[in-house]
Formats: structure tokens, C-alpha cells, sequence
């Protein structure tokens, strides 16, 4: 069991791109850590360095209040699943549970004794004698995390865990991952480009783009408070609206509609000049459609419905801006017809020119 | 316009007529061909399977008288069991230097980034044909004997392996580029040395590889006749392809009884150890090309 620490930890590529940016980052004892972003975003560089599998170019990494900065990978005490979950393909599924121990330099008997162990624990009894290739893909992912646990590390490193499987099994996997995260209580760090999976898993996320974290929060944090637009369109499995648009006089214009600025901005929006270039932002969950007129709602032409099953997800055109919005399944307006939209003023954000969010309490979270 | 559909069928039409006959050449010539080819590579082969079992065997390809006195002969001979055991001891002594040098570099050159190193292998592979060469063979020559290892097989090891390694080096490094480095950096994470890794997984998921060069080796050894010919002095550590051509009659004509039989038993291991690896491991050759 262990923290993980790093302290302006950067890690340049020969040629000057840099995966990771003067990255300053606290992991908890025992918690579960996503790390969130689009491909290209340097989590998985920042995954490969707390490994030791790639070299840092400047600051400091600690695992426990050990430092390990300059640690060959093998004596740092972490155990990685890779995305492809390397598992050797010449060896049994007992051999693979047990290499860690035989590197360790384990007795034989106390090895494949753990090996059983490990994986009675993971449900894999019975397949201890196949080989990878004769072995489906959620056993394999399974027989991954249990040589992982069999080593019997100080934190595990998952590198897109679940991406290799498929849709439904992966839903069945990530409650599994996460029982048994809660039941070994090991630090975890794990690498995804998946938000939902990030939402459902961790403890905290950090959002990370260009090698810099743009939030660090608790998964309600991020998704009810973005730190800025880049974090709001990443997270949710429908895209928040984002509407660019001006202040003018205490409301939000965008072409010839008019807004009532979002409650927690209000009084801070309210204060700078009209004219004052601003994003407003709406969750589509957090809009509200009908078919007569209301005090505050701005009225459009419907374009898309999407079926979500329970849900539909309705475009409405304003002008060339889309404003999305989830409805009822029992609503489906016509195509075409004119529908009224209203944001729930409670739930909406506003971010200023630079893509940062607005709030009048506090001043937003800005990137790490 | 109107005219133009009449007159695209009327050539149509001619086009259709001459199709069967052309088709029809054109199996009669490709059968043809083929037949030539089979006939070209099939009669060594007959007259290695026939000759042998002959009483009288000729150079050309006959339904034998049968016997087996001529193996019968070839065994009474000492030089002959003799040669095929130094044979043997050559090809194995060749093909461990080559798979352990040949999978140590190879794995370096896959994993290991330097300047300029496909054009180092390129360059290995272009001179390799040189050094086993007949070219070279007084040079050659002449550093075996600076080393004292004329006349030892050791010699003969040496330079057939430093011929054949950098293309072993050049097919094997494409095997090791093929290895995921999940498997390497997985094992690293545990603990594991770099000879540790090259032993538990690269070797073990590269074994297809290193058994085509196996056998690649073992044949290139067994069928050299000119570097053991001019390294290897006695006649008691000649290998088989050499022993082979000392066999005349007391006449002076090459001894076509013994040669046949000898040739049949020369073939045999080369052939089994082909099915052997092959059943065994499956060859899955691709080569240096990179997919």
C-alpha cells in the first residue's frame, strides 16, 4: 500500500513534444485514480512513467516516501495490466499467475500454491492449465489482474483495462475491477479515454490534455463543474451544449435568442459589460423541451432525433447553433416542428473567453 | 449513335468466337510447361530414390535390379559412418553458434535504437554473401590459419557460422519486431533482467523463428562442400559432402553404387529434421521483409 507523488514531474520526447508537463499530482493511499483523456493526451506516458518504463526528463516521483524517480521498474513494487494484457503465450494460466513469484525467486510449491490461490479468488478455477490463446477475453483480462495481484504489489497500474473487450462484457468487468479495487484496497492508477468508465470507476479523475491535468476532482465534481470547456465536452455520454455567445444587459445572447444566465454565475456575469464574449453551457440532460411557449424559453425548429432507448436526444437549429436537449421517449416532437427549450438555470454554466468556468462563489479550478 | 449498338455487338460477337480457341492453346502450353518443370526437378529425385537400390546403377533414371548390397558396402566402410557423424557435429556445432549469437544480437538490434541500423543490417547481408564465398576463400584461408584452426572443425564452425549470421541476424530481427513489448515490459515490471526476459519470453515466443533458422543453418553446413574441403586436412574429420567426392573405383570412375547409396543416407537426416521442426513447430517464415 502506498501514495503516489509526483513533483513537477515532465517527461520530453527526443524532438521536443513533451507527454507529460510540469505534472504536480497527489494519489491517495488505497484510492481508486482515473486518468482521463483524448489519445495524444500524455496518460498513458504519465502511467508508463509512475512504471519506470519510461524515463523522466525533469522533477521528482515518489510511491510511498519512496523515491523512485531514478528506480529500475522492477524494484518500484507496481504491477501493470496492459491494454493487450501481455500474458505470456506459451505459458499455462498457472505459469503466468506464478512468474512474478519464479522472478521473485519463490520455492515452486509455494508459487503455484499462490497461483491457485490467486485465481480461486478471480474465479478462474478450473482454467489453470490453458493457455492464453484457449482462454475468452474476459479470462484473459482476469488472469492479467490476478498475475498482477499474485505480485502482490504496492500499486497496480491499469493501462486501458477494459477497452479490449466487448460492450457488454465490459460493463460486467468494470463492477468486478471495482469490487475488487474495494476488497484488496490497493492504491490503483488506470489509464482511459472513456468517461463513463472513468465516472463509474474512480475515486478521483484527473483530465488531462496536453500533458497537463485540466481537472482534478471526484467524478460528481467533474461532471456537475467543469473547470473549463474542454473538461465539459469531454465529460458525459451526451456532449454538454456549448452555445459561444455575448453578455447583454444581465442575459445571455447568442444570435437573436436571449438566456437567463445560469444561477451560479449570475452575479459575477452580471457585473462585466455587454458585449463581454462568453460559453454557455447546458447538459442536454438539463434542458427541458415543449411544445408551447414559456417565460424564458427560446424557440427553434426541431433537425435530428436520436433514439438513446429510454431517452431521445432532440436537435433543435438556432440560426447554425444546435441546442440539444433529452426528452422523454414519450415526447418525440416531429421533425421540423417548433419546439421550446429551457435550461434549467441551476444546472447551466457559463465560461469566459478563455474557456474557463465562471462561478460566483469561488473561482473555478484552473488547470494543474 | 443508332448504328453504334449493331456495330459493338458484331465485334463482340467476332471477339467471343476466338476466345475457346485461345483458351484452349493456353492450357495445352501452361500443361505443357508444367509438365517440363515437374519432369526437370522429379528425375534427381527418382534417381536418388532408384540408384541406390540398383545393382548396376547408371546417371541415367532406370527401374532398378534390386539389392541392398550397395548400403551393405557403404556400411562396411568406416569413412563413410565417420563422415556423416562429423557431418553431424558440424551442422549442430554451426546451428547453437548461430541461434545463440544470432537471437542475442538480433533481439539487441530489435530493441535497441541506434543511428543507422537497418542500414548496418543491409550492409551485414550484402557482405555475408561475400565472406563464405569462393572469393574470399584465400583470405579466409589465410585468418584460419593465423588462428590455428586449420585443420579443426572449430574452423569450419566459425567461418559457415560468420557467414550465415547476419542473415539469421536480418530474418530473426523481423521475429523479435514481431513480439509485443508488453510481454518484455510486463516481465520487467516483475523483477526480471534483460537475459532473464530474453529466456522466460522472447525465446520461447520467437521458437518458430529460431527453429527455421535451426534447420536453415543445418542446411547450409550439410550440403558446404568447399569450406570444409579446404580447411579440414584429415580425412577422418571430412564431413559428408566432402567424403563423397573421394569415392572412385580402383579404376579411377567414380563409384556410382556407393555414391547413390551414400547420397540417399546423406539426405535422409536434412529431410527428417525439415519434417520434425516443421511438425513440431510450424514454420511460419516471412522473412526480412517488413508487412
Amino acid at each position: 500500500m502506498a501514495s503516489i507523488r509526483t513533483v513537477k514531474l515532465t517527461k520530453e520526447y527526443p524532438g521536443g513534444v513533451k507527454g507529460v508537463d510540469d505534472l504536480t499530482l497527489d494519489i491517495v493511499d488505497g484510492e481508486f485514480f482515473a486518468l482521463l483523456g483524448p489519445s495524444g493526451s500524455g496518460k498513458t506516458t504519465l502511467l508508463r512513467t509512475i512504471a519506470g518504463l519510461e524515463s523522466v526528463t525533469a522533477g521528482q516521483l515518489f510511491i510511498g516516501s519512496r523515491d523512485v524517480t531514478q528506480l529500475d521498474p522492477g524494484r518500484r513494487n507496481v504491477a501493470m495490466v496492459f491494454q493487450d494484457y501481455a500474458l505470456f503465450p506459451h505459458m499455462s494460466t498457472a505459469d503466468n499467475i506464478a512468474y512474478p513469484l519464479k522472478v521473485k525467486k519463490v520455492h515452486k510449491a509455494q508459487r503455484y500454491a499462490t497461483a491457485e490461490e490467486t485465481a480461486d479468488a478471480l474465479s478462474l478455477q478450473g482454467l489453470l492449465g490453458r493457455r492464453p490463446s484457449q482462454l475468452s477475453g474476459g479470462q484473459q483480462q482476469r488472469v492479467a489482474l490476478a498475475r498482477a495481484v499474485a505480485s502482490n504489489p504496492d500499486v497496480f497500474l491499469f493501462d486501458e483495462p477494459l477497452s479490449n473487450l466487448d460492450a457488454r462484457l465490459r460493463l460486467e468487468a468494470r463492477t468486478f475491477l471495482k469490487q475488487l479495487q474495494r476488497r484488496l484496497g490497493v492504491t490503483t492508477v488506470f489509464v482511459t479515454h472513456d468517461q463513463a468508465e472513468a465516472l463509474a470507476l474512480a475515486d478521483r479523475i484527473a483530465i488531462m490534455d496536453k500533458g497537463r491535468i485540466q481537472q482534478l476532482g471526484t467524478p460528481r465534481d467533474v461532471f456537475r463543474a467543469p473547470a473549463n470547456t474542454f473538461v465539459a465536452a469531454f465529460i458525459g455520454s451526451v456532449p454538454m451544449t456549448l452555445i459561444p455567445g455575448t453578455l447583454a444587459g444581465g442575459r445571455f445572447a447568442f444570435g437573436e435568442e436571449r438566456l437567463e444566465l445560469p444561477d451560479e454565475a449570475a452575479t459575477t456575469a452580471a457585473a462585466m459589460p455587454d458585449g463581454t464574449a462568453v460559453t454557455y453551457g447546458a447538459r442536454p440532460e438539463y434542458i427541458s423541451m415543449s411544445s408551447d411557449s414559456r417565460p424564458g424559453a427560446i424557440a427553434g425548429p426541431v433537425q435530428v432525433v436520436e433514439h438513446l432507448g429510454a431517452s431521445l436526444l432532440v436537435s433543435v437549429a438556432f440560426g447554425d447553433q444546435l441546442v440539444q436537449a433529452v426528452v422523454d421517449e414519450d415526447h418525440e416532437p416531429e421533425i421540423g416542428a417548433t419546439v421550446y427549450l429551457l435550461p434549467n438555470p441551476r444546472r447551466a454554466l457559463l465560461f469566459d473567453a478563455e474557456g474557463t468556468r465562471m462561478a460566483d462563489d469561488a473561482p473555478a479550478e484552473a488547470g494543474g | 449513335m443508332s448504328a453504334s449498338p449493331v456495330a459493338e455487338r458484331s465485334t463482340a460477337m467476332s471477339r467471343f468466337d476466338a476466345q475457346p480457341i485461345r483458351h484452349f492453346l493456353g492450357v495445352i502450353g501452361r500443361t505443357v510447361f508444367v509438365a517440363f518443370m515437374l519432369a526437370f526437378f522429379t528425375l534427381p529425385v527418382l534417381w536418388l530414390v532408384f540408384a541406390p537400390f540398383d545393382k548396376t546403377p547408371g546417371l541415367g533414371v532406370s527401374l532398378p535390379e534390386f539389392t541392398i548390397a550397395n548400403f551393405r558396402t557403404l556400411f562396411k566402410s568406416s569413412s563413410a559412418l565417420s563422415a556423416l557423424r562429423n557431418s553431424l557435429i558440424l551442422a549442430g556445432g554451426t546451428a547453437a553458434l548461430v541461434l545463440v549469437a544470432g537471437s542475442l544480437a538480433s533481439y539487441a538490434l530489435s530493441r535497441v535504437r541506434i543511428p543507422g541500423r537497418d542500414m548496418l543490417l543491409y550492409v551485414l547481408l550484402l557482405m555475408s554473401s561475400i565472406v563464405t564465398g569462393t572469393a574470399a576463400m584465400v583470405p579466409t584461408f589465410q585468418l584460419v590459419n593465423e588462428l590455428h584452426l586449420i585443420d579443426k572443425m572449430l574452423g569450419v564452425v566459425l567461418v559457415i557460422g560468420a557467414g550465415t549470421l547476419p542473415t539469421v541476424i536480418f530474418i530473426l530481427k523481423d521475429f523479435m519486431d514481431n513480439i509485443p513489448k508488453s510481454y518484455e515490459e510486463s516481465a520487467r515490471l516483475f523483477g526480471a533482467r534483460p537475459l532473464r526476459i530474453l529466456w522466460d519470453v522472447v525465446v520461447p515466443t520467437a521458437r518458430s523463428g529460431l527453429a527455421a533458422i535451426a534447420v536453415w543453418a543445418v542446411v547450409q553446413v550439410w550440403g558446404n562442400f568447399l569450406v570444409p574441403y579446404i580447411l579440414l586436412r584429415s580425412p577422418d574429420k571430412s564431413p559428408a559432402a566432402v567424403v563423397m567426392y573421394t569415392f572412385y573405383t580402383e579404376g579411377g570412375q567414380p563409384n556410382l553404387r556407393l555414391i547413390a547409396a551414400f547420397a540417399l543416407v546423406y539426405s535422409l537426416p536434412v529431410v527428417l529434421v525439415y519434417f520434425f521442426v516443421s511438425r513440431r513447430y510450424g514454420f511460419r517464415f516471412y522473412g526480412g521483409i517488413k508487412r
